[in-house]
């Protein structure tokens, strides 16, 4: 099977032409022509040109799930950290509970765990979150694991593929969230193997054969791996 | 300072170097853990480590700007990097070259996209020999694009200057101490355009056109290789066993 | 400021409660120690430590001065440490806040109280001129245990420093003149529980800290216990002990890396 590299390209490297394509996220136009604004990979498909980003923060797309750790509880909602560059807010119409003027307190707290869905992102960037959706709530045991945002689709894998192996081979609970926070409950080694694989991930985001890769290093006796 | 030391010796510069030549440079990206993106310079001398964080809500909220992100560029030189030790902390020195650096940087960077927010660019100098601005910046473009952080153009910097009456390119240690003028610059590789620019000395009509010419030319053979140290580090990525 | 989720301090914890740590280690286990000398020209002398992921600077500067005056015949050394913005988003730019004073004078302790560096022998003429020896600490990365990583860059740097004689006519250069270097090693305490090289996660949530300079017989030159929580007479007789343990194998490693 032949090799083709997937195309990496820089901010400022020239893509197309808006009278050809359109251009799609990751991309700027300048006197009719498609630059790159970020490095990534280049995606060229029939109608747009888009670059998936490699590296940055969570940017925030409406309906994502994602894990949140509470910031600051006031009034009647609070501010909640979402690993994107601004803050979201979670009104207390948004939990599944009901909570009294300044009593967010007893509900939420600074440092708390929730996976959240994004209900709104505004012009000015202003994010929005809730909690008001049967698979969403109040984390409680397990670990967190950040990662790039942008390896989180490989993670998950195609169909959720990736994620149902890491599932199969360590019995663990895995929750993924859009903004590169990972949640894994289970053994402590359960734990450590998802640790260990999903960092090879990260490593080897781009490269072919990975599910195969993966699957591999699970079968493997993974008796204490550092 | 005009002292009787030379800085030509049988036409050739104090390091061999001919008068349009640059200085040995080597560049690294994303060398730091903690850092979202980073990256390592050595030029001649020079060796500098720079930081980025970012975006995110700027603090204090006086200083945010409802329409764009700030880019706050930190330029800061250890104690040890220079001959005689340096005091911790910022001097008018610093704090200028940091001022200059960040401006240069809002005008690449698109900072439209991140109302509100702040871009923190840390650049240390570790080990320092004349042209630590231009190395700087250099090296905070690597870090910002490592960073994720969109970008229409990434930003170059060099200095050319004159040495007893002759206009170089990249001036080392003793020509930047001896020298008659110096010339920093910085451009937007893909417009041309100028982005940084601070003189001192005393250069000629002809002089300076000759001079910005060198510098601009030096930036493009600069740029070439931001941009393999950028694809060299993410291409990796790519390549199968 | 970054906030650690809640139940990142649970997970650590409950491992504790199993003997284990996160990243696999025992209690009183090291990360991987690499040391890099002679990383900065312009530095008399200068060295770069990992331990982990974090990473520490430290450069030597000399120069001649007055000596203090209750001091006429012994040269100064002086040491400070800059959490600087680039190894964390926590490090504010601005004048070293407390922790970084801390630190400073922490290894500064540690240097001073072992004699490592004879002040004496850096007298060039008693009231009037003597070395000053600057010690300067450079955080580049944080990921846990500055204490032990900056001590061993700085012990590195003045061990592999040249005494700058000749620019100012004071004949020939020379090595810095040592005696034996003390080794610190840090512990922190949480929920009970005391680990050796805490790593970010576990010093943000440790209540205690406690770090132990020791010398090459075993004798403590330098202590320093920090944050609100409080030890017992046992657990600091414990700490101690695997402070000397580790101590001896990271002294082996210094004297390695300075190629002695």
């Amino acid at each position: 099977m032949t090799k083709e590299n997937r195309e990496i390209v820089i901010p400022s490297q020239l893509l197309g032409d808006i009278k050809q394509k359109k251009a799609g996220k990751g991309t700027f136009v300048e006197n009719g022509k498609i630059y790159s604004e970020i490095i990534g990979v280049l995606s060229d498909n029939s109608k747009y040109i888009n670059v998936i980003p490699l590296k940055g923060r969570y940017d925030p797309i409406e309906k994502d799930f994602v894990i949140g750790i509470v910031e600051e509880p006031l009034q009647s909602s609070w501010l909640v950290d979402i690993n994107a560059a601004y803050p979201a807010l979670l009104h207390v119409n948004e939990v599944p509970w009901d909570v009294d003027y300044g009593e967010t307190k007893k509900f939420l707290n600074h440092g708390d765990s929730i996976m959240a869905k994004v209900l709104q992102v505004n012009r000015e960037k202003k994010l929005q979150i809730t909690l008001k959706d049967r698979n969403l709530y109040k984390i409680k045991g397990g670990f967190i694991l950040n990662v790039e945002p942008s390896k989180v689709p490989r993670i998950i894998g195609r169909k959720g593929s990736m994620i149902a192996l890491l599932k199969k081979y360590t019995s663990s609970r895995i929750f993924v969230g859009q903004n590169g926070r990972i949640w894994i409950d289970g053994t402590e080694e359960g734990i450590r193997k998802v640790i260990n694989v999903v960092r090879m991930i990260e490593n080897e985001a781009l490269s072919y054969g990975l599910t195969n890769k993966v699957e591999e290093l699970l079968k493997k006796d993974t008796k204490v791996v550092h | 300072m005009k002292q009787d030391i030379k800085l030509f010796v049988d036409g050739k510069r104090l390091d061999g170097r001919t008068p349009d030549e640059l200085r040995k440079i080597k560049m690294e990206v994303g060398v730091l853990h903690r850092a979202e993106g980073s990256s390592y310079i050595e030029w001649g001398g020079n060796k500098i480590l720079v930081a980025v964080y970012g975006p995110k809500e700027a603090i204090p909220r006086h200083t945010q700007n409802p329409l764009r992100a700030i880019v706050n560029a930190k330029y800061n030189m250890a104690a040890f990097s220079v001959d005689d030790r340096k005091r911790p902390g910022p001097d008018r020195r610093s704090r200028e070259i940091s001022k200059v650096i960040s401006e240069a940087l809002e005008n690449v960077i698109l900072v439209e996209k991140y109302p509100r927010a702040a871009i923190d660019v840390n650049i240390e100098i570790l080990d320092a020999e004349a042209g630590t601005r231009v190395a700087g910046l250099t090296a905070a473009a690597l870090a910002l694009a490592d960073a994720g952080i969109p970008m229409k153009d990434i930003p170059v910097a060099c200095a050319a200057g004159k040495i007893e009456g002759q206009v170089v390119l990249d001036l080392g240690k003793e020509e930047d101490n001896y020298g008659d003028a110096d010339l920093p610059i910085a451009i937007s590789p893909r417009t041309g355009e100028i982005l940084l620019l601070q003189m001192d000395g005393h250069l000629t009509r002809e002089e300076f056109d000759k001079a910005l010419g060198m510098a601009i030319d030096g930036c493009y053979k600069i740029s070439e290789m931001q941009k393999k140290a950028l694809v060299e580090k993410y291409q990796k990525l790519t390549e199968v066993e | 400021m970054t906030i650690t989720p809640t139940l990142k301090r649970d997970y650590l914890v409950k491992l504790a409660q199993e003997g284990k740590r996160a990243d696999g280690r025992a209690f009183d286990e090291f990360r991987d120690i690499n040391i890099e000398t002679g990383v900065v020209l312009k530095a008399e002398g200068s060295a770069k430590v990992k331990i982990g992921n974090t990473q520490v600077l430290a450069g030597i500067k000399m120069d001649v001065g007055e000596p203090y005056p209750d001091t006429p015949d012994k040269g100064v050394m002086t040491t400070a440490a800059e959490l600087i913005p680039l190894a964390s988003p926590d490090f504010e730019s601005g004048p070293p806040d407390q922790e970084a004073i801390e630190l400073a004078r922490v290894v500064d302790r540690g240097i001073r109280e072992s004699n490592l560096i004879d002040v004496e022998k850096l007298c060039i003429e008693p009231n009037e001129k003597v070395w000053i020896v600057f010690i300067d600490i450079h955080i580049l990365d944080y990921d846990g245990n500055l204490f032990d990583a900056a001590s061993l860059a700085a012990l590195a740097a003045l061990m592999t420093t040249t005494v700058p004689a000749e620019r100012h006519e004071l004949g020939d250069n020379y090595p810095l003149p040592l005696s034996d270097p003390p080794v610190s090693v840090t512990s922190v305490k949480f929920n009970g529980t005391c680990v050796a090289d805490p790593f970010l996660d576990e010093e943000e949530i440790a209540e205690a800290r406690l770090t132990v300079a020791v010398d090459k017989n075993g004798d403590i030159r330098a202590m320093q216990k920090g944050l609100r929580g409080s030890f017992t007479r046992e657990e600091i007789t414990n700490i101690i002990n695997v402070s000397s343990i580790n101590g001896k194998k990271i002294r082996e490693k210094l004297f390695k890396s300075v190629g002695k």
